[in-house]
């Protein structure tokens, strides 16, 4: 017999090749990984069929027929309501007709064009910001818009001045609340944090030691307690006779609330700045304020971003506490729709929509951190 | 400038001299800020005064004798103190703070578990797993907790069925839209020696436990120590329950005209918020779990694995104890935030210490300092516990620097 | 001490910055506006609709002080509040007046440094069950969950008459109204308990009225009106008299469309400011009564608007009618 013949390659075991081979190596190397995996399954398995069920295939969208941008979009005959709507799943229309309350609150309707100018305007300071991001004057740019911004958001918000009609901010509510204290709680507290921070570096001890005092005891207590006071013993605290808005009050505790959580994520940045960098700065003869603002400020708050946008979603997720005082921020909208009588008992829904809208806010911010994160943690290797 | 500057060092102490001395500076800085803080202080505490005298509102303690009134929604803060509207607002408090007390312990050890499970399923190298344990900490992340507490609380109440149609488990334990019912244990004389056999077992097993590792330290030979212990902690309290006659009975829950009366009721409201603290909770603790598994130098595992350890002891081993010292403080801060969030119970009515005490004494009485106060001096005592008890762990931990 | 408060250049920061305090008038008629505390949502007494525009017997008592004061009954920006809120927002003078099914008791009235100005609806509290479980009697409740706002006098009422029969019962305790409501709706207790008129109000809020049953027993009195703070006499007697005013004009048969008719009647004419100057007691310029009465009309017009016979909450008179028509309405003499 010639063993000269060439013997054909013989192909790989069938358990060593394409998708048996990424199922035995990630889902069963071993008998217990096994289990796990058929755990897993179960669970998805009994959680995900009832879940879209609920929310998409017996799910009601009869919404009647719905005007979107100029193009009718027939949905039904006639939008349901809560009678023919069934208690089995969601009932969409409840969301689309409560809507208006659920984004704007009791913002009147003829002048909804305001706040919807905020958000973009909102989104619009986003896309500068991304694109003068090479130019030569940013920070100028930046600054000036930084300022500007919540200004004319104000007016156009809250009217007055002459210019346009006066909206209490008592009708403010649902979303455009929750950004209203999110970004106010957000650009208020950061300058308070940074000082606070360097009072709490500082070596004069009085001054740290009000500092630390400060941040200490906010951070101590939960911001629901500092919302109580802002809401029932700071009236006590003015002179009396001053009339003082319910939302200025909650702005003013969630701001206190949000410094000292800033404060310690800027003495963060601060402590990693090497002490040569202070010595050189007091060397070449820099005053105190020279010295933070040119010096050690910049590198600080450089390197803390990423925690700074993570402390911001902190609070951002934080706002729905104002509903305990009795603001209607977006959630609280769930419990104000639901209680009307044509649409009583549908929570789930508001609660599920909230969810869904909350998630995609607070997700996106924090996957922005992250990418922050990593271009930092590079900048710094180079 | 720098002419100046030498020019002011040849003269000797004038006005500007003292005026840029730095030391002069810092005490006129500290001086003023004292001034400025003690003045807004002085400020708005005589406003206060002033408004408070204006209003008739009382002020003092004295409030806290005073009958409540009112009732509690009944669990373990109430047995305990044997709460009814006959007791004092200070009972309402007491009550509150065990219920607040209640939720932050149990919501701890759930979320360390889970947290701890969510952390090392988020590394497995199974994929599935792995995937899960992301979406999971992303999903329950991003979303505020407060909703998440009116989510459950809302699903609670609306998927489990009436009392009269309650889930019945053996006819022991009944789950029902008001709550998770349990047998209630009786305790008769005698059991007080039970629980000291178990504390006692305890005790002698943290003792063996110390033996069997210093002669595995001195001699290298492992004794296995798990059935002993088991012995120990549950066998010798065993032994004497059944000495002493079962010296315990229990109470279990009947259907009455409305209600399953009797048993030990774990209330929706307790059940949602606990679960919901630590499902949100845990995700956080994951995190710090993951980042401290990922902290372990590759080489520790590659070392273990090359003397011969198992996965499982590799991770018990070397893996574990050098990850939990990345991974405990962030923990124990997460810890605090769980006990601090617990104040949100007010939202969906569990009468945890913000919410009966800061809540419904506060608008019968009306003095929302007094009472704001007593509430926030909890929280900061709770907080410097915690604290305390970082601080002496990172200093258990730290490594020993040669 | 007072030499450290010169001293402090934070004070003299703040002092400055602070008006100095005036009366609640003048207070309103320089804003403008009323701020008027009323209800989040209480159908009948006081709700939005979705345009935001209030309505209710509790709102109208607003109204006929902004008509007194201002001249124009829409001049009120209300404000709506917890029951827990009510009274920290009047006492911090973030609200001129309260107007938010409050009950006057003893303890408030004389603790809270609040005067309540009168009665505009007597109200007491009862109990409301699911028809399908059968009960009658209040007094058939023993072992049942009852749901209950927080912060409320009713609250404290539950307790008493608890313990004044023996009944055992369980509370749930939520802090808003809507949270109450949808506990009983879902099912986490089994009775609704708060004032009778609230619980005619949500059974008329309810898909069907039938499937509840409002219990007969009354456990509480319960006068519900306006509340303002203590130390402003004037205006004190301005809200006091602004709806003695309305309750007048039912009495003496003045309507919003009848306002004008005042002849040859003397106490029309006094009501209506025609004669004598108990304007100048108050305060207030000789037509405010006038404007009341034609920008919101009289007691009765009031009610049947908003939780009348006909409407949808459908409450009768009964004890709130006029004392000459078997109630307890009785308002002081215009003289």
């Amino acid at each position: 017999m010639a063993v000269n013949e060439l013997q054909s390659t013989r192909k790989p075991p069938i358990f060593q090749i394409g998708a048996i081979l990424w199922l035995r190596t990630n889902l069963f190397s071993s008998w217990v990984n096994g289990l796990l995996t058929l755990a897993s399954l179960y669970l998805l398995y009994i959680s995900i069929p009832p879940l879209l069920d609920w929310m998409v295939l017996s799910a009601n969208f009869n919404f009647g027929t719905v005007n979107i941008l100029g193009f009718e979009i027939k949905f039904s005959e006639v939008m349901a309501d809560n009678q023919n709507c069934g208690r089995e799943a969601a009932c969409w229309p409840y969301i689309y007709e409560k809507l208006y309350m659920y984004i704007y609150g009791f913002y009147p309707r003829e002048e909804s064009w305001r706040p919807d100018t905020v958000y973009g305007l909102t989104a619009l300071l986003f896309v500068i910001v991304r694109l003068v991001r090479n130019y030569k004057y940013k920070n100028r740019v930046i600054l000036s818009l930084i300022v500007a911004y919540p200004i004319v958001s104000y007016i156009l918000l809250a009217g007055g001045f002459g210019l346009l009609p006066v909206v209490e901010t008592h009708r403010w509510g649902g979303l455009l609340l929750t950004l209203v204290i999110a970004s106010v709680g957000i650009i208020v507290s950061f300058p308070i944090g940074v000082v606070l921070a360097l009072g709490r570096r500082s070596d004069l001890r009085v001054i740290k030691l009000f500092s630390t005092l400060f941040i200490e005891f906010i951070r101590a207590v939960p911001l629901i307690t500092i919302l109580f006071m802002a809401s029932f013993v700071l009236p006590l605290f003015l002179e009396s006779g001053n009339n003082f808005d319910k939302l200025l009050r909650a702005l003013i505790g969630i701001a206190l609330f949000q410094a000292a959580y800033f404060a310690e994520v800027v003495r963060g940045g601060l402590q990693a700045i090497p002490k040569g960098q202070y010595e050189a700065a007091d060397a070449i003869g820099l005053s105190y304020l020279q010295k933070n603002a040119l010096i050690i400020l910049p590198q600080a708050l450089k390197i803390s971003i990423p925690n700074i946008v993570g402390s911001s979603i902190s609070l951002f997720k934080d706002t729905t506490l104002v509903l305990i005082i009795g603001l209607m921020d977006m959630l609280a909208m769930v419990n104000m729709t639901s209680q009307d009588p044509y649409w009583l008992g549908r929570e789930t829904e508001g609660y599920v929509f909230v969810t869904m809208v909350m998630w995609v806010i607070l997700y996106s911010m924090s996957r922005y951190s992250r990418k922050l994160e990593i271009r930092f943690n590079t900048e710094n290797k180079n | 400038m720098k002419q100046q500057n030498i020019l002011s060092q040849v003269k000797s102490l004038t006005f500007r001299e003292i005026l840029y001395n730095n030391e002069v500076r810092a005490f006129f800085f500290q001086v003023a800020t004292f001034l400025l803080i003690f003045g807004l202080f002085y400020t708005i505490i005589g406003n206060l005064f002033d408004n408070i005298e204006a209003r008739g509102i009382h002020t003092g303690f004295s409030f806290l004798k005073n009958r409540a009134g009112f009732d509690i929604l009944p669990f373990l803060g109430n047995y305990l103190q044997d709460y009814t509207p006959e007791s004092s607002n200070l009972t309402v408090f007491y009550v509150g703070l065990i219920n607040t007390l209640v939720v932050a312990f149990i919501g701890i050890i759930i979320t360390t578990f889970l947290g701890l499970f969510i952390g090392i399923a988020r590394l497995s190298n199974n994929y599935l797993i792995a995937k899960l344990a992301g979406g999971y900490i992303e999903l329950f992340r991003n979303v505020p907790v407060l909703l998440q507490i009116f989510f459950w609380y809302n699903i609670f109440i609306n998927i489990f069925p009436h009392p009269k149609k309650s889930l019945s488990f053996f006819d022991v334990v009944f789950l029902n839209q008001r709550g998770l019912y349990l047998p209630k244990p009786i305790l008769e004389n005698g059991f007080l020696l039970v629980i000291i056999a178990f504390v006692v077992g305890i005790i002698l097993t943290v003792f063996m436990k110390r033996y069997f590792n210093k002669k595995h330290d001195e001699t290298g030979v492992h004794t296995r120590t798990l059935g002993y212990s088991t012995l120990l902690i549950l066998g010798l309290p065993a032994v004497f329950f059944l000495l002493l006659g079962s010296p315990l009975h229990f109470d279990f829950a009947v259907l009455g005209k409305f209600n399953l009366n009797g048993g030990m009721q774990i209330v929706p409201e307790f059940i949602a918020l606990t679960f919901a603290l630590s499902v949100y909770t845990a995700t956080y603790i994951a995190e710090a779990i993951r980042s401290g598994i990922e902290a372990v130098d590759k080489g520790q595992k590659e070392a273990a694995a090359a003397i011969g350890l198992t996965q499982t002891q590799s991770l018990k081993l070397i893996v574990m104890p050098q990850a939990l010292r990345v991974a405990i403080p962030p923990t124990i801060n997460q810890y605090l935030n769980l006990t601090k969030n617990s104040s949100l119970a007010t939202a969906i009515g569990y009468p945890e210490l913000m919410s009966s005490f800061g809540g419904t004494v506060l608008n019968q009485v009306g003095q929302a300092v007094e009472i704001l106060g007593m509430a926030m001096l909890v929280y900061l005592v709770i907080s410097l516990c915690i604290s305390l008890l970082l601080n002496f762990v990172n200093k258990r931990m730290a490594i020993p620097e040669r | 001490m007072k030499q450290l408060l010169k001293l402090s250049v934070a004070s003299f920061l703040i002092a400055g910055a602070l008006a100095v305090q005036a009366s609640t008038l003048s207070d309103v008629q320089s804003k403008g506006y009323l701020s008027c505390g009323v209800s989040k949502g209480l159908a009948g007494f006081s709700a939005a609709d979705s345009s935001g525009t209030w309505t209710g017997v509790d709102v109208d008592v607003c109204r006929a002080v902004a008509a007194a004061t201002l001249g124009d009954a829409t001049k009120v920006q209300f404000v709506p509040l917890t029951a827990k809120e009510r009274f920290t927002a009047l006492q911090s003078g973030e609200i001129d007046m309260l107007s938010r099914n409050t009950t006057w008791t003893i303890t408030r009235d004389a603790s809270l440094g609040l005067n309540f100005a009168g009665v505009n609806y007597y109200d007491g509290q009862g109990f409301m069950v699911k028809s399908s479980l059968g009960v009658s009697s209040a007094l058939e409740l023993g072992g049942a969950a009852i749901c209950i706002q927080a912060g409320t006098t009713t609250e404290l009422n539950l307790a008493d008459w608890g313990k004044q029969f023996g009944i055992d019962y369980q509370s749930v305790v939520s802090d808003t109204n809507s949270q109450t409501l949808s506990n009983y709706d879902s099912g986490r207790c089994d009775v609704l308990t708060t004032d009778a008129s609230g619980l005619y109000s949500m059974r008329a809020a309810s898909n069907d009225p039938s499937e509840h049953v409002v219990l007969p027993e009354i456990i509480s009195k319960e006068p519900l009106g306006p509340v303002v703070r203590q130390g402003d006499d004037q205006w004190f007697n301005i809200v006091r008299w602004s709806l003695n005013a309305m309750i007048t004009a039912e009495e003496l048969g003045v309507t919003s469309a009848t306002v004008d008719d005042v002849t040859n009647n003397p106490e029309r004419e006094r009501l209506m400011g025609r004669s004598g100057n108990t304007h100048e007691y108050v305060g207030l310029t000789p037509d405010w009564t006038y404007n009341i009465i034609s920008q919101v009309g009289n007691y009765s017009e009031s009610f049947e608007r908003n939780i009348g016979i006909n409407t949808p909450i459908g409450i009768a008179r009964g004890v709130n009618a006029l004392w000459t028509q078997g109630g307890i309405l009785y308002s002081p003499p215009f003289r």
